[in-house]
């Protein structure tokens, strides 16, 4: 196995790269560089630019709007995307509902939904967890009745659903069927406008400070039964499904790679007894530790792709990228925070402190999150432990 | 003392105890002539005002000594001239007392001295912040600011020990407050794996979560004892004060991420909204991290104790 890349695969990193370059409008770039969050409006405004170019949808397959990359492209564009610094794609309409679709949905499902996906025509929001369907999904209770007319009728709660009120569609978990012996049966995958009546969004604020999450209430919402995607009663499966989308994603090491350029540049720019932290010994060992963490995951990641190269699926292998990847990002947030000293303290203060330095207390904040969503790292290593380890009674 | 804001830690009333009383009313206190104290600390005892103090600069980053901002003698008074950064409470103190120099190089402890000054005083611009604890600070810009001669307290140059000193009191403070909030936000959190359902279970009979709560709970002990210590030698010779609140302050910081990271962890989605409690004790808790003197700072200032040296002998 190889873990270095081949000279075309450089060349298409070069071409990543610049393109990437010329193409980031300047307010998103000017951000960019100082490692700020950025507003769903410039998410949508960088989503179009990336459509125009073909590559907003690199893991679709090329017939439904994919860029044709293999998966060690794809690799590259994504890690060039993250090292520039541009905005995240929404990832529930492009890296969720849309493979979903592709995977199985109706033809008549397909053209209806993909299009505007890829376009960003229109936006999409994740409606599995509730209050009491966190970790144990199965447990949910999002009612959805048949009406005898062509509908299904939906009643009850999702909260945790992040952009709900920025979003034009949600996809759902209901329950269709209660009478089933297991609670994983009787579950169906629906999609639902959000215009529909009877749909209510309350956005709350996360511990970042910035608003995200969302109670999502249901209240006699009709949802015709041509929006169901897969096998009535059969939506867990597709659930299951589309949790190994998010593992994979959140996983990331660019991100944490990023934010340790930023997390150096904070140590060159303050100042400890007269001279830059940077210049500090015992710094820079911390630094380079965290550095070596880093790219040791890259390696690990790497080799997982060099498998998919040969056709082997990621399987729970997902779970070690994403239970080292989200403690990583929040080790360099908090080494971040420690070199900033009391400059850590800025709490959305314009110009109080150095524009790189703005952001890094509410993403120490919101970043807690990463080891929670997407399967919190409890769950990761339960599934590690069963699903590799295969240890008694897991 | 230490006890009460132990006790005031637990349910993060946001008082400004630590920046008037303990800060600004100590350096007051031992520093200030009968009639300065008379002046500026009858106000604050009796409730009617708050005192800030103001020793940390862009380039300072821990070290109190290391003072850029200046004190002129202006006729029989002085001209004060720099900038304070993030002085808590400082946004609505009716008496700031700031570190200045009278003499000496920019990294020199003597000639460092301290001055009270009033912040509706001409050539002040108090720039009001709000801190990630939901507090509030200020960055005070000076520009020639005229004091009288009764602004100076103590001798001219001599302010550094007292500073550190003062430091360390916050520290100590840091520390009893810290040491309330991690119990409640342990407390809060061994509730919920008591009441939480998942899998048809208490997760809190999930043994995974069980060993977190267990080096919790080994965390909190460690950082209520260590508080005590701190508490027990801030008034002691200066080496064992400082062994003790360095002790202190670096477990407090260990205690207190490991503690309010997982009191988050544990707690799920909820944990990582606005508007539960125990993001509000992760967040006083990185600040109380930051503040006088972090963890680098307090271990670079155990092993520079004579007693680290002499125990490898
Ligand atoms: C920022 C953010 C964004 C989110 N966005 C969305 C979204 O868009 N749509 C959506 O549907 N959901 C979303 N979620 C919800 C997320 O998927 C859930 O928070 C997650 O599944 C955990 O569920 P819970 O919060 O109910 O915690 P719980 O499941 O109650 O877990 C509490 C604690 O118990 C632990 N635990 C639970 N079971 C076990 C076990 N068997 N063994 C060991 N430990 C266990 C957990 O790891 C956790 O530490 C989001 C969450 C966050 C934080």
């Amino acid at each position: 196995m190889d873990l270095s890349f081949t000279p075309e695969q450089e060349a298409f990193r070069r071409e990543a790269r610049a393109w990437i370059q010329s193409a980031m409008p300047a307010h998103i770039a000017a951000k960019a560089k100082n490692h700020a969050h950025f507003e769903p409006e410039e998410i949508r405004e960088w989503h179009r630019v990336l459509y125009d170019k073909g590559w907003v949808a690199p893991n679709w397959p090329k017939e439904h709007g994919g860029a044709g990359l293999d998966p060690t492209q794809r690799f590259i564009l994504g890690e060039e995307l993250v090292m520039a610094g541009t905005p995240e794609l929404s990832p529930f309409g492009l890296r969720m509902v849309g493979p979903l679709i592709v995977q199985f949905g109706t033809d008549a499902q397909r053209q209806r939904f993909l299009p505007k996906i890829l376009s960003g025509e229109e936006f999409w929001c994740q409606g599995y967890s509730e209050p009491g369907a966190g970790s144990d999904l199965a447990a949910l209770q999002l009612k959805a009745e048949d009406d005898g007319d062509g509908n299904f009728i939906l009643n009850g709660q999702k909260t945790w659903t992040t952009y709900a009120d920025r979003a034009d569609w949600i996809f759902v978990l209901a329950r269709t069927n209660s009478t089933l012996p297991k609670r994983q049966q009787g579950i169906s995958f629906l999609l639902c406008d959000m215009k529909t009546p009877g749909l209510r969004v309350e956005p709350f604020l996360t511990l970042g400070g910035t608003p995200a999450f969302c109670d999502t209430y249901f209240d006699d919402v009709k949802v015709p039964k041509e929006n169901l995607v897969g096998p009535l009663d059969g939506g867990w499966s597709l659930a299951k499904a589309l949790l190994g989308h998010e593992r994979v994603s959140i996983g990331d090491v660019g991100r944490s790679t990023r934010a340790l350029h930023n997390l150096k540049r904070i140590a060159k720019k303050t100042m400890r007894d007269g001279k830059p932290l940077f210049e500090d010994p015992g710094i820079r060992a911390r630094i380079a530790r965290l550095e070596i963490r880093i790219e040791s995951l890259r390696m690990v990641i790497y080799k997982t792709l060099a498998g998919a190269e040969l056709g082997k699926a990621p399987g729970p292998e997902s779970s070690i990228l994403k239970i080292r990847g989200s403690e990583l990002s929040q080790e360099v947030d908090e080494l971040q925070m420690e070199l900033m000293g009391l400059n850590g303290l800025n709490w959305f203060n314009e110009g109080a402190v150095p524009a790189h330095e703005y952001w890094v207390p509410s993403n120490l904040n919101y970043d807690r999150a990463t080891t929670i969503y997407g399967g919190s790292n409890e769950i990761q290593r339960n599934v590690i432990a069963k699903g590799i380890l295969q240890l008694p009674g897991a | 003392m230490a006890l009460i804001l132990e006790r005031r830690g637990t349910t993060l009333v946001p008082e400004p105890i630590i920046p008037s009383v303990v800060l600004g009313g100590t350096a007051v206190a031992r520093a200030g002539s009968a009639a300065q104290k008379e002046r500026l600390l009858a106000p604050v005892l009796e409730g009617q005002g708050t005192l800030a103090l103001a020793c940390s600069e862009r380039e300072s980053r821990h070290d109190v000594s290391r003072v850029a901002t200046t004190a002129e003698q202006s006729g029989d008074g002085y001209s004060l001239s720099g900038e304070k950064v993030w002085v808590l409470g400082g946004d609505c103190a009716d008496h700031v007392i700031v570190s200045a120099r009278t003499g000496g190089a920019v990294d020199e402890a003597a000639g460092v001295s301290l001055f009270a000054f009033d912040p509706g005083a001409d050539g002040v611009k108090v720039e009001p912040l709000k801190t990630m604890d939901g507090r509030r600070a200020a960055h005070i810009t000076l520009e020639g600011v005229k004091v009288g001669p009764d602004a100076l307290l103590g001798d001219a140059g001599s302010a550094a020990p007292l500073l550190e000193e003062v430091m360390d009191l916050g520290a100590a403070a840091a520390c009893a407050e810290g040491a309330g909030l991690l119990e409640s936000a342990f407390e809060m959190t061994r509730e919920y794996l008591c009441e939480r359902q998942q899998f048809g279970a208490k997760i809190g009979s999930f043994q995974a979560l069980q060993h977190r709560a267990v080096d919790m709970f080994v965390e909190l002990q460690l950082a209520k004892a260590t508080m005590l210590l701190a508490a027990l030698k801030v008034d002691a010779d200066a080496d064992e004060r400082r062994k003790a609140i360095s002790t202190a302050k670096v477990q407090l910081g260990q205690s207190g991420k490991y503690i309010t990271a997982q009191a988050i962890q544990l707690h799920g989605g909820i944990g990582v909204t606005d508007e539960h409690d125990v993001g509000l004790f992760y967040k006083r808790m990185n600040v109380l991290m930051a503040l006088f003197g972090d963890e680098e700072h307090h271990v670079a200032r155990f092993t520079s104790l004579s007693g680290f040296e002499r125990s490898a002998e």
